[in-house]
């Protein structure tokens, strides 16, 4: 990660990282959202390199254009460079220097006070994390899952639907699985998004001596960015385990016939998760699974799989919402791209996203003509139905 | 004058106080762009959304004095919108609409803030059998930018500078008056800049944005084909290269002609690759095509003086790409994100001398260059870039190639060329060898447009 010191002078600020591959609009959402160069990718690097050279101070506005990057990675899959796939780590990198140096914003900052003292971004209590989850097995020793749930599936409203959909689906498949409940720690994805990383180290930690403990040798996630973190960052500290996000479980379920949804009547759009997409390639499968209901026409908005739009929810800016406050917050621009669609569902296979556009849906005054539902729920529902 | 906390609170007026900047972090940025020029920091950034707001901001920077300097992407690496004098930077790019396409009399009415890679998409997608010129520079340069520094694209070997392809201007002029030029000031279609009027759209093309803030403009469009290849050959001739382009151009079916020439890969290095790109709507219009091609050049294979490269699908795509990332893939040649080119537009028979001269200089100053040639018009001229990358943690080697840079302008301009986007050094170089007479009349045209000298300070200034 500190690589980016000797590194970050080469971008040239050409700016590609703005873009979708087709370059119909911007698809950077901080840059879309504020429209200064400053809070463009290219920007981010020239001002991060002006403070490592001490041509500029530190200030709450610095911290701000590089907090407002959600490492969404639009900018790794268009820069024309060879350092491409390092874009995300230098700017990672500058973050936690400025943690070291305790010079964050104060949001930030209470996010991070947050998961020291509870353990979770929302300042809930450790004994309420599976409140939502009655009846859900703990994971025992010859369960083939641990069903990681994550803070957000613990604790926020549309989370906590999302997990108990799951939760259902599992269960009347014969999934043999069980979950963490009060013991479950945060992942720590967005703890080191955001630079932390004494606290990431702590979180690997604690989580993969627990399941090293428990025998977990199986990890199904209900968000991407756990599945990213587990499966991506986990293993250089040890983590020891195969990690699935839930739509291949239940892809997987669905092609084996263990899951068979009953006809629906929806024409439904799919917005592709950060964390699930660009970071691990995973487009098919939650695509499949739609494709699979009787009666869903699915149909994909202008920017989809790699050039997908960010929700804008990325690095802990679900909670601290440093893109939040106009027309242009990019949740709001994506619930209208899909509402052009003439979609009336929008799906989603990520608590983040789940309750970025939920809000957004309600902010554009869509909320009769568009419905955001998770994938999870969506075949909850149809199961039910049977 | 407005103290600066007045003159805050008036922009705030008149844009929202989402799109005006006095802090550090932004007018750090916009006080430089990607080449070598010093930078010098503006008071302001202002991001206008309307034709309306930029003239309440010329109104207000007018009365107040303050210097403005409209900005599109930045990317002439020549320092032209470097706010010499401080005062405002008008990021134009949220004036981002396009407002019209008139298929029949193909021209296609933008905002200025327009991008290149959005009209080329846009484009694509509503008009798949129309195009515009698009130029080598990143997608994210706008069309208005573009146009006011004289660039080139894909279709200039055909139909000249992209300057020559607009067909109306809005401009806000520098007392903040609206003014139209072309068809579009007498009619509401947008399809001529000047005939046959007087063409005014000379008060503006080429002023770098001193003489008034272009806020729309028409651009003719072309006929896209729905089929494109690219002929590469190789010669190591140098002297035979501006005959070599002139019968290409000869054959009036080339979409492009670019030359190119670069030390590495070593296998290469010596050679010039001269790029034919041609269209067609059917395999045997394009086949037709390359059998011309083939004729015009057919005395330079019999002489062995030329040969022609097969490529593979692997190297034909970035060839192929409108616009070409490898422009900007030569900014990390030095593993630095940096590059700067001096682009003199010249005859076509310098050729020679300017690559003698290339490669002197690069050996000269230990730079490491590349130059890539574009045919504009039917051999009228050429664009001739001298190439140089850099380190922007090696001061040094910045130094280096500033050097190099300069006396590759300075060649230039005493071989016949004339500078391209000339920086303000070359600019006043441009303007000490300039018709005295011409030197006045820009004067006056100056003064008439711009009695407060407000616009762009320090660029085209004529003592």
């Amino acid at each position: 990660m500190q690589k980016y010191v000797s590194q970050i002078h080469r971008c040239f600020r050409c700016g590609y990282c703005k873009f979708p591959t087709d370059y119909s609009s911007f698809n950077c959402p901080s840059y879309r959202r504020f429209r200064f160069d400053s809070y463009s990718t290219g920007g981010r690097l020239w001002l991060i390199y002006a403070w490592l050279k001490g041509e500029i101070e530190w200030s709450e506005h610095l911290a701000e254009i590089l907090y407002t990057c959600t490492t969404c990675k639009n900018c790794t899959e268009q820069c024309p460079m060879k350092f491409a796939p390092d874009i995300v780590d230098w700017i990672v990198g500058a973050r936690s220097d400025m943690v070291e140096k305790g010079k964050i914003p104060p949001r930030v900052a209470r996010f991070f006070e947050a998961v020291y003292g509870y353990g979770n971004p929302f300042k809930q209590l450790r004994s309420d994390r599976a409140a939502w989850a009655t009846g859900t097995k703990k994971y025992a020793s010859g369960d083939e899952y641990l069903l990681y749930v994550g803070c957000l599936g613990s604790y926020d409203e549309n989370g906590q639907k999302m997990a108990r959909s799951l939760v259902n689906i599992l269960n009347a498949s014969a999934v043999s699985f069980g979950i963490l409940g009060e013991e479950e720690e945060c992942c720590g994805n967005e703890i080191y998004m955001l630079g932390e990383t004494g606290l990431f180290q702590n979180l690997v930690e604690k989580n993969s001596q627990q399941f090293k403990e428990l025998g977990v040798s199986k990890v199904m996630t209900l968000c991407p960015h756990g599945y990213n973190t587990m499966k991506n960052i986990y293993p250089a500290s040890g983590g020891n385990f195969e990690v699935y996000h839930y739509t291949q479980i239940l892809n997987d379920l669905i092609k084996k016939n263990k899951i068979k949804p009953s006809r629906a009547k929806a024409k439904v759009t799919y917005h592709d998760p950060c964390f699930l997409g660009r970071y691990n390639n995973i487009y098919d499968e939650p695509r499949q699974i739609l494709q699979s209901i009787p009666g869903i026409k699915l149909v994909e908005m202008e920017r989809n799989r790699r050039d997908a739009f960010c929700c804008g929810g990325g690095s802990g800016n679900f909670v601290t919402d440093l893109l939040a406050g106009s027309a242009d917050s990019p949740a709001r621009i994506r619930v209208r791209e899909a509402y052009e669609t003439g979609a009336d569902t929008l799906a989603v296979a990520c608590p983040s996203c789940l309750t970025m556009l939920t809000d957004a849906v309600k902010a554009e005054d869509l909320d009769d003509k568009l419905t955001v539902k998770d994938i999870s729920q969506i075949l909850k529902e149809l199961l039910s139905a049977k | 004058m407005t103290t600066t906390s007045a003159l805050y609170d008036s922009l705030v007026k008149i844009v929202g106080k989402d799109f005006v900047s006095d802090q550090k972090e932004e007018r750090y940025f916009y006080a430089r762009d990607g080449g070598l020029m010093p930078p010098h920091e503006p008071d302001f950034v202002v991001m206008p959304k309307t034709t309306e707001e930029v003239q309440e901001i010329v109104k207000l920077a007018n009365r107040e004095k303050v210097p403005i300097v409209p900005k599109g992407a930045g990317l002439a690496l020549t320092g032209l919108v470097i706010p010499q004098r401080g005062g405002l930077v008008l990021d134009m790019k949220r004036m981002d609409r396009i407002l019209e396409v008139n298929e029949k009399a193909r021209y296609v009415v933008v905002e200025a803030g327009v991008t290149q890679g959005v009209l080329k998409s846009y484009l694509q997608k509503h008009h798949p059998h129309l195009r515009h010129s698009i130029p080598d520079s990143p997608p994210v340069a706008t069309i208005a930018g573009n146009v006011v520094i004289h660039g080139q694209g894909r279709l200039s070997q055909q139909h000249g500078f992209n300057s020559d392809m607009v067909s109306s201007l809005e401009v806000v002029l520098p007392t903040g008056e609206l003014c139209h030029i072309g068809s579009c000031s007498v009619s509401s279609y947008w399809f001529s800049k000047g005939p046959p009027l007087p063409d005014l759209s000379g008060l503006f093309l080429g002023w770098f944005g001193t003489t008034g803030i272009i806020t729309r403009l028409g651009l003719k469009l072309y006929p896209c084909k729905k089929m494109r290849d690219v002929m590469v050959f190789l010669t190591d001739k140098a002297d035979l290269v501006p005959d070599m382009l002139l019968k290409l151009s000869h054959t009036e079916m080339i979409e492009d002609v670019v030359v190119s020439a670069a030390p590495l890969p070593l296998r290469f290095r010596g050679t010039f690759w001269i790029m034919a790109y041609i269209t067609g709507d059917s395999d045997e219009e394009l086949e037709f095509k390359r059998k011309m091609v083939w004729n015009a050049l057919w005395e330079y294979f019999e002489s062995r003086d030329l040969g022609f490269l097969s490529v593979s699908p692997d190297m034909k795509a970035p060839l192929m790409s409108m616009p070409s990332k490898d422009t900007s893939r030569f900014a990390d040649v030095s593993k630095g994100g940096g590059f700067q080119y001096a682009g003199p537009i010249t005859p076509i028979e310098k050729f020679p001398a300017f690559i003698r001269k290339l490669e002197e200089v690069a050996t000269k100053y230990n730079v490491f260059y590349a130059s890539t040639t574009r045919l504009i018009g039917a051999g009228h001229c050429m664009m001739f870039s001298f190439s140089f990358s850099f380190n922007r943690a090696n001061t040094d080697e910045m130094a280096r190639a500033k050097k190099a840079l300069d006396e590759c302008s300075k060649f230039a301009l005493e071989e016949g060329g004339v500078l391209w986007k000339a920086d303000i050094y070359e600019q006043k170089l441009l303007m000490d060898k300039m018709d005295p007479n011409t030197l006045v009349l820009m004067k006056k045209v100056k003064q008439l447009l711009d009695p407060n000298g407000i616009m762009n300070p320090g660029n085209w200034e004529v003592k």
